[in-house]
């Protein structure tokens, strides 16, 4: 076994050797370059992911001049989300939630049919340490090279390409967390603000914090993430069965494993040449030959180096491929082998996706552009007026979520007779109420409402707020109650 | 309870030698990385117990290096605060009401500052929201005794009611029951007062005779038609809101031995801007006139 192979087998033998240790120190990945379909495809979900991620901020998205012009803005000093044509109010959190189900839900469907392909290829995780093994390699060189020069004393080579690496870590994790800033407040203005030096503290320290969590979490703690702090790992078993494609290794086909002059040979021996090709491009440093394990991401990078190795030897590729347990152990036995997409699990997935999506969509599509909401007062319940009438008094809060005024009618069709005012306001009395709210803004105002009630049951009886707005005739309905006395007789007249 | 310890076959670490129902648990070591952010967390923590107030002591408190205070921070907020808004709460002490009323900030301050300052002072005998008590007028009912306008309301508030300030306001309801009346007469305009104005029936009663002693005793200030007077501070009786209630028990003790309740002055307690403040709200509660 040369010294090489033998550093990478050093969990296992430290494992072995510390039993009984209480702590076990890191050992040190050094992922070995591919080149392969998966590394191709890994790629390119790496450039759109970073793409995306630091490009969408600087799009635009005219909103007139009254709103801020970036299509993705999470406005939360002025409580105001924007995506692209969607402008969602702090009422409107519930379609997070809807979101956040419909997530999670096809999180679990796309694992139970392909596995861990989020942790392999999309998790923010995944992506950024990918990003900054690709710096470590073109500025240390590939994993012999690294693993060289990191055995050797202090050199000045040595230090400038550790220097030179930090600090290219450190200028894309800085450029990270920028970006993750300018999802909050707008793009350019935070840019020039920031370099002028006329940011908010606010803005100086979570560019900060952003800036050293990628840093760290990218450059230094990478697989650790994977493996001790993110929960992820600990149940995407639960959605995992015996038809979910996995990264797999043939070992029907693979075993008994042999290296040397004995390699290939016909008969006993099996098609893996043990040249532990698969454990060198392991960015989680294990060893998929020895199956399903926790460590696995999924990215599949140990095909490519495998195939690579099967395709010089001149032997059948995909020795480690995407495959199900059933049907390596058809595969195994020369059965046929069975593909089973549709299972219980996944049509129920696909049916709680379904209806997460389809409620989060109508409800967003159907969504109103005002709301009402009115608030009886409690002290006092209700006021009689020297000439017997009663009045009840109501805090009006009406949303106005379009973007020009909004021209409001209030009326309150079932309460036949009553006058409708606004505390403080130098309004002759009348049957209905003209609010005037401003665009993209909520409007509170007491109103007073005066009348005989016909039905009072119980000292109460509900009365039905009707909203229109002038221009759209749009109309809310809100229902409340009016109280009065018990035993009131609308009949009772003026003294 | 540990049992026995043994080496797990597979990835030759130990097991903890605890058992359930056969599923026994590996010690994993833990990685030291996450030791020496253990390890941290204890020097952080000691820095923050030396730098922020921490540890008590006999009478005090050790108040860290860096001196911070959660009070201080307060009162500074609310200095801060307060001094912001003296600039509003000078143009409210100065400014007529119905320049105010034109000002919608100013207008929405002024009648936060009421209610806070009606909460604090004005509710313990009117009532949350004006609605008054037995003995302490509504408020939000519009049946005033010395009148509902901003000016009106003001002069209530600043000088009070029979509170001895030069300028309050004076009325006295003569107590009939120490001889002007005689018990039966006072039953008498009693019954005729609490059918006639109050609006109850008269079952066949005989009213006549409390007419003639309204008319000649009550109707003075009250006005024969029972309007009151509220230039004299008469109160209106020909109304369903009534300050003493509305039995006929209230009325025969209000004409035998009458209380004349009182009203402080607060232009002592409030200061100018406050006080106005004050008259706004009561006067937005929705009795106020114009």
């Amino acid at each position: 076994m040369s010294r090489i192979a033998k550093t990478d087998r050093q969990l296992r033998e430290q494992a072995a050797a510390h039993s009984g240790a209480l702590y076990a120190s890191r050992v040190r990945v050094y992922p070995m370059a591919v080149h392969g379909v998966m590394r191709r495809i890994k790629w390119g979900v790496l450039i759109a992911c970073l793409s995306a991620y630091y490009l969408l901020p600087w799009l635009r998205w005219d909103r007139g001049p009254l709103h801020p012009n970036q299509a993705v803005l999470l406005d939360l000093w002025n409580e105001r989300f924007y995506f692209f044509g969607l402008e969602l109010w702090p009422q409107d959190i519930f379609y997070l939630a809807g979101a956040l189900i419909a997530g999670a839900v096809l999180l679990f469907f796309v694992t139970s049919l392909v596995g861990r392909v989020w942790c392999g290829y999309t998790c923010p995780q995944t992506v950024w340490t990918d990003l900054f093994m690709w710096v470590e390699r073109l500025i240390e060189g590939d994993r012999n090279e690294r693993m060289r020069r990191d055995a050797q004393p202090l050199s000045f080579e040595k230090v400038w390409r550790k220097t030179l690496k930090h600090g290219l870590w450190l200028a894309i994790a800085f450029w990270t967390g920028g970006a993750w800033i300018m999802y909050y407040v707008d793009a350019p203005t935070v840019t020039r603000e920031f370099w002028t030096g006329a940011a908010s503290t606010q803005v100086y320290a979570f560019i900060f914090l952003f800036t050293f969590t990628t840093y760290s979490l990218a450059g230094w703690a990478r697989e650790q993430v994977c493996t001790y702090m993110c929960p992820w790992p600990r149940f995407q078993s639960a959605m995992l069965d015996e038809h979910s494609f996995t990264v797999t290794y043939e070992a029907w086909r693979g075993e008994p494993r042999t290296r040397g002059k004995h390699a290939g040979d016909a008969g006993s021996a099996g098609d893996c040449v043990d040249c532990l090709a698969c454990i060198h491009a392991c960015p989680t440093g294990i060893d998929i030959r020895d199956g399903i394990q926790l460590e696995c991401i999924n990215c599949g990078l140990c095909m490519d180096a495998c195939n690579h190795v099967m395709e010089k030897l001149g032997r059948s590729k995909w020795l480690i491929s995407w495959d199900t347990l059933a049907r390596q152990a058809a595969k195994k036995e020369g059965r046929p082998a069975p593909l089973r997409l549709l299972r219980a699990r996944s049509v129920i997935y696909i049916a709680a996706l379904a209806v997460a999506l389809v409620t989060t969509a109508t409800a967003l599509l159907t969504r109103h552009t005002q709301a009402l909401s009115v608030e009886r007062d409690r002290a006092p319940l209700y006021v009689m007026l020297p000439d017997g009438t009663l009045r009840n008094g109501y805090t009006i809060r009406i949303l106005n979520k379009r973007r020009e005024v909004g021209n409001y009618e209030l009326v309150l069709p079932d309460f036949p007779g009553a006058v409708l005012a606004v505390a403080e306001w130098d309004l002759l009395p009348a049957g209905k109420l003209d609010l005037p709210v401003g665009p993209d803004q909520a409007g509170t105002f007491r109103v007073l409402v005066t009348g005989r009630p016909m039905h009072l049951v119980e000292g109460a009886q509900p009365v039905d707020f009707v909203l229109r707005n002038r221009a759209t005739g749009e109309t809310t309905t809100y229902r409340s109650i009016f109280m009065g006395p018990k035993g009131f007789s609308p009949a009772v007249q003026a003294p | 309870m540990p049992t026995k310890i043994e080496k797990d076959a597979y990835s030759g670490t130990d097991t903890t030698g605890h058992e359930w129902d056969g599923i026994k648990e590996l010690n994993t070591p833990l990685p030291k990385w996450w030791v020496w952010i253990f390890l941290a967390t204890i020097v952080w923590a000691a820095g923050y117990c030396l730098l922020f107030p921490s540890f008590p002591y006999g009478p005090g408190y050790f108040r860290g290096l860096l001196g911070y205070s959660a009070r201080t921070r307060v009162d500074n907020e609310v200095a801060a605060i307060n001094a912001a808004r003296a600039a509003s709460l000078d143009r409210i002490a100065a400014l007529p009401f119905e320049q105010i009323r034109k000002d919608p900030k100013l207008l929405e301050l002024a009648l936060v500052d009421g209610r806070l300052t009606f909460a604090n002072n004005c509710q313990p005998c009117h009532g949350p929201g004006g609605q008054g008590r037995p003995g302490y007028p509504a408020l939000a009912a519009g049946a005033w005794i010395w009148g509902g306008t901003l000016a009106d309301i003001q002069t209530t508030v600043t000088h009070g009611i029979r509170s001895g300030d030069p300028n309050a306001r004076q009325s006295q309801m003569p107590p009939f029951g120490s001889g002007a009346l005689n018990p039966g007469q006072i039953q008498q305009v009693a019954d005729y007062v609490w059918t006639k104005f109050y609006g109850h029936p008269a079952d066949g009663r005989d009213v006549s005779a409390g007419a003639k002693i309204f008319a000649d005793n009550c109707a003075a200030c009250h006005g024969a038609d029972g309007q009151g007077n509220r230039e004299m501070g008469a109160p209106r009786l020909a109304s369903h809101v009534h300050l003493y209630g509305d039995s006929r028990e209230a009325i025969v003790s209000q004409v035998t031995t009458p209380r004349n309740g009182v009203m402080p002055n607060w232009n002592t307690r409030l200061d100018p801007a406050t006080l106005k403040s004050v008259v706004l709200y009561v006067h937005s509660l929705g009795g106020g006139e114009n």
